[in-house]
């Protein structure tokens, strides 16, 4: 991991939580930090192979991120047991949901801006 | 050998030291057993670690706010990760530029229904406000999600525990699901998984196909943004 992108990706952060002070978005700093990132990429055409190795090594461990937070379930037991069942029901149900919708959103509306295969299919047929 | 073992023992509980260390000694025992599984989706490494970390803190008594105080040197990355999110966005840009309506209007059908229905069981099932709020953006990224939380007055620790269970969740009951619903596109799949299940979701998308990766990257940060953008709005209005 080079220094000066990891400076970088602080720099954007603290940009991030500046910008969000001074505006009063009601998005978290770090989302326009990766905003302001993703813009100046975009400014700049390409990506620094030391920014993608500082970036991709970060990302590498991204689930051990998660862990500090995920212990603080002990923090919430007795909610966890009082509201059990409209928590996981909740969280099963809207995630299957969730699955399906996006992926047959995506199907849909792939089809619908352009029928990319030879020979046209009719409309609402039901390609497999 | 100092006969003073519990005087030590006081010092290095209430050392950052400690709650560092047992954070990564958990998850890396995490992630081995859930190598040797051969990555079996309910052996998750996150889920491991804290099983672990949890019993760890009631075995030995301290309390959640001394452990934080080691781990937020691993908690504070997150945000900085969120910000290294925009290195693939960019990279992928290019590759989905040509399907970019789809995916964004995909993204938005999605986002909504991970919140619409979410609340809404829980609702239906009389669940709490907080417990409410805190489920709203729960497929959104950790730090996302609990940004929104924090300022919509939910629980943004309850918050990250529910986030992290649906990111479990969706890594497991993903696959299956698609294929019942006979999605094979891997573009589509990967954004599924993304959507609904984040980074973790994203980790087991990369398992399986490098396109269904992009896209579920691409989806997780798209998702975050479309959650933080639209979430308080919602919120403005139903509230």
């Amino acid at each position: 991991m080079a220094l000066p992108f990891i400076t970088l990706l602080l720099l954007c952060q603290l940009a991030g939580e500046v910008i969000v002070l001074a505006t009063g978005l009601p998005v978290p700093g770090p989302v326009v930090g990766m905003a302001v990132l993703f813009f100046g990429l975009i400014a700049r055409g390409a990506i620094p192979a030391d920014l993608r190795a500082t970036a991709s090594g970060l990302l590498r461990h991204l689930s051990l991120l998660f862990v500090p937070a995920g212990v603080g379930v002990v923090l919430h037991l007795s909610l966890l047991v009082d509201e059990w069942l409209a928590i996981s029901a909740a969280l099963i149900g809207s995630t299957v949901l969730t699955i399906a919708a996006t992926a047959l959103a995506m199907v849909g509306l792939a089809r619908l801006r352009g029928p990319a295969g030879p020979g046209s299919d009719a409309p609402g047929s039901h390609a497999r | 050998m100092t006969g003073d073992f519990r005087g030590n023992w006081v010092y290095l509980a209430a050392s950052p030291l400690l709650g560092l260390t047992v954070t990564l000694v958990a998850y890396t025992a995490g992630d081995w057993l859930y190598q040797k599984s051969r990555r079996n989706p309910l052996l998750n490494p996150v889920l491991i670690a804290v099983v672990l970390l949890v019993g760890f803190l009631f075995a030995t008594g301290i309390d959640y706010q001394t452990y934080f105080e080691g781990a937020q040197f691993v908690h504070f990355l997150l945000g900085t990760a969120t910000v290294a999110l925009a290195v693939p966005l960019y990279e992928q840009f290019d590759k989905v530029r040509r399907s970019a309506l789809a995916i964004l209007g995909a993204v938005l059908i999605g986002s909504a229904t991970a919140s619409l229905s979410a609340v809404a069981i829980a609702w239906v099932l009389g669940a709490s406000r907080e417990t409410l709020v805190s489920l709203a953006p729960k497929s959104a990224t950790t730090p996302i999600a609990m940004g929104i939380a924090e300022r919509l007055k939910g629980l943004p620790s309850l918050t990250a525990v529910v986030v992290i269970l649906t990111g479990i969740l969706g890594a497991a009951l993903g696959p299956p699901v698609l294929n019942l619903i006979r999605v094979r596109d891997w573009k589509a799949r990967g954004l599924a998984m993304g959507v609904a299940a984040h980074g973790i979701g994203t980790a087991r998308a990369l398992q399986v196909d490098a396109v269904a990766g992009a896209f579920s990257g691409l989806a997780m940060g798209l998702n975050g943004l479309a959650t933080a953008i639209l979430l308080p709005l919602l919120y403005r209005l139903i509230f």
